[in-house]
């Protein structure tokens, strides 16, 4: 069992200096995700203008695994078009059910390659994706919350 | 008192054949007993051994391995109602496990509010009250949450010490004379707390109510006699006492099965049936609806075998033992914190920690990458931990087959996490 693989450098610096990590205003959908077999919990919001993710704000507490992943996400999701951003979490989701047999391809992924070597242990897949689960609730939310539509 | 050298050891890890295991090139220290236990050869043989020679359905089938299998399944009800000190064989109900059969007693008020002619210890509405403690595992818990919840009864808890014992100062003022059941925990699973029973029973008895434990910690690991504690009922689960999964116990007292509407109703648990009625079963064939788990059943009496063989003083004295060296050995790790007794009086071999800086699930997986095999997260027991102030505990559990050295490589692989997330 190899440590440095799942424990990658990039993974404990974010892990220990989580980027866009706090709640902020203003936003339109907010979710709360928990992991019930470890009690890890996020609670995540996403500012949607137009067709793009304004901001995407977070407050959690976890293991490595979760709170790195929460911060690779905003740097990838934050700034970026909403179909974009759907498209990195259907490819991350796709690493991390990968059972290490995909490496990731680090031109769309960036620092989120460094969670290659999480697949390969199925307990802390979850861990990788609460956060991702997270934002796709919260952005659910957002488009149902949009103005006119009120009643969802 | 040397009753700790009384068990060997080595003897025994001889019998279990997954303690050879080895976890990449590390040899596995399986300290996660308390959320299951390893079998011994002797379980599996037995099982096996019933499966390939005697296998066949239980009460109901006059061929040679009807009576065989029949005879080896009550023969096992026998044994673990001798192994608990029960009256009789007949106040030991098989369940699937402890969950099932807490929800076995919980369901017996719960259905005794449809019954207008249920026994009125069984009556639960608004104004009576249900008491548990707060470092219950979630298993003798929810059920009385729920049941609760659905009679309107209030549920009132015992609360924990800052140093992890029950707040038995307080048991007189929560079971009150409304209070018709009290269910608590014998053994801690999270905080590894031994509880005292008489202050509870007897403040039980006082106020009329009927008394039971979670005993899923405590036959496994402590002698356990239900005549000398006095309780109406105890649960417990086969696998935590080297037994199979699928096979838990319920006991009670004769006078209240008796007196106890049925949980899940089906075959086996009939005297007579129309369209339009039934009449149930005596105890226990009235609580064991449909094909009980009979090879299981084999198992769990060559796992009380083997408890017998050793005697559970001696297992006693070993944990006893056991959980002092580990106590004193974790508190010598940088940023530890024990949660739970400090000290292994009145506690069990079951040492819940967290480290400064560090998600028990990181500890767990470097641990896990030195071979150690312990288990991390709110071990079904959230309340305990929001009690204090955790999301999540590292729990190492020891038992029987463990020795001080898995101890001493558990501290070496603490070091370890300070140093990966420092």
């Amino acid at each position: 069992m190899n440590l440095d693989e799942l424990y990658q450098e990039v993974i404990l610096d974010h892990y220990k200096r989580p980027r866009g990590a706090g709640l902020r205003e203003p936003y339109e959908g907010e979710s709360h995700q928990v992991n019930p077999t470890c009690g890890d919990e996020i609670t995540l919001r996403v500012h949607v203008e137009g067709d793009t993710i304004a901001d995407v704000s977070y407050d959690n507490v976890g293991c490595s695994i979760s709170k790195a992943s929460a911060s690779v996400m905003y740097e990838l999701i934050n700034g970026a078009k909403v179909d974009d951003a759907l498209a990195k979490l259907a490819e991350f989701t796709e690493l991390m059910n990968s059972k290490g047999q995909s490496e990731g391809d680090e031109e769309s992924l960036e620092d989120a390659v460094a969670f290659a070597g999480v697949s390969k242990y199925p307990m802390r897949v979850k861990c990788a994706l609460l956060g991702w689960k997270a934002f796709q609730d919260a952005l659910v939310r957002a488009e149902a919350s949009i103005p006119g539509r009120t009643d969802a | 008192m040397e009753a700790a050298s009384k068990l060997d050891v080595e003897a025994i890890r001889a019998d279990f054949p997954i303690l050879q295991r080895r976890i990449g090139d590390k040899p596995l220290a399986y300290l996660d007993s308390a959320a299951t236990s390893q079998k011994p050869v002797q379980v599996v043989e037995a099982m096996r051994r019933f499966t390939d020679y005697s296998n066949a359905n239980i009460s109901r089938s006059v061929h040679t391995l009807g009576a065989e299998a029949t005879e080896a399944y009550e023969g096992a009800r026998a044994k673990v109602a001798a192994f608990i000190g029960a009256p009789s064989p007949d106040e030991v109900v098989f369940t699937k496990n402890s969950t099932e059969s807490i929800n076995l007693m919980a369901y017996a008020f719960q259905n005794a509010a449809f019954d207008a002619a249920a026994d009125p210890r069984f009556k639960l509405g608004p104004g009576d009250e249900v008491v548990v403690t707060e470092m219950e595992h979630h298993a003798n818990l929810i059920p009385w949450q729920q049941l609760c919840r659905r009679t309107g009864a209030t549920l009132k808890w015992i609360g924990i010490t800052d140093a992890g014992r029950l707040d038995v100062d307080t048991v007189d003022e929560v079971i009150t004379e409304r209070c018709k059941v009290v269910s608590f925990v014998h053994v801690a699973n999270l905080l590894g707390t031994v509880n005292p029973t008489s202050q509870i029973t007897r403040r039980a008895r006082e106020v009329g109510a009927l008394v039971g434990l979670d005993a899923s910690q405590s036959v496994p690991h402590i002698p356990v006699d239900v005549t000398e504690l006095g309780v109406d009922f105890i649960a417990f689960t086969g696998h935590k006492m080297l037994g199979p999964t699928g096979i838990g116990v319920l006991w009670a007292k004769a006078d209240l099965l008796a007196a106890m509407p049925p949980f899940l109703t089906g075959g086996s648990m009939i005297k007579t049936v129309t369209m339009e009625h039934t009449t149930f079963a005596d105890a226990p064939a009235k609580f064991e609806a449909g094909t009980p788990p009979i090879a299981e059943a084999v198992g769990l009496a060559a796992a009380v075998d083997y408890l017998d063989k050793l005697g559970m003083a001696n297992v006693r004295a070993h944990e006893k033992e056991f959980a002092g060296y580990m106590l004193d050995r974790l508190e010598t790790v940088d940023g530890l914190q024990i949660i739970g007794p400090r000290v292994p009086i009145g506690r069990s071999a079951t040492v819940s920690f967290t480290i400064d800086g560090v998600h028990p699930h990181d500890v767990g997986q470097i641990l896990d990458a030195e071979g150690i095999a312990v288990r991390v997260g709110h071990h079904c027991a959230k309340p305990t931990c929001a009690r204090f102030g955790v999301n999540a505990t590292t729990r190492a559990s020891g038992y029987l087959y463990n020795t001080h050295e898995e101890i001493d490589r558990l501290v070496e692989a603490l070091g370890q996490v300070r140093k990966v997330f420092g």
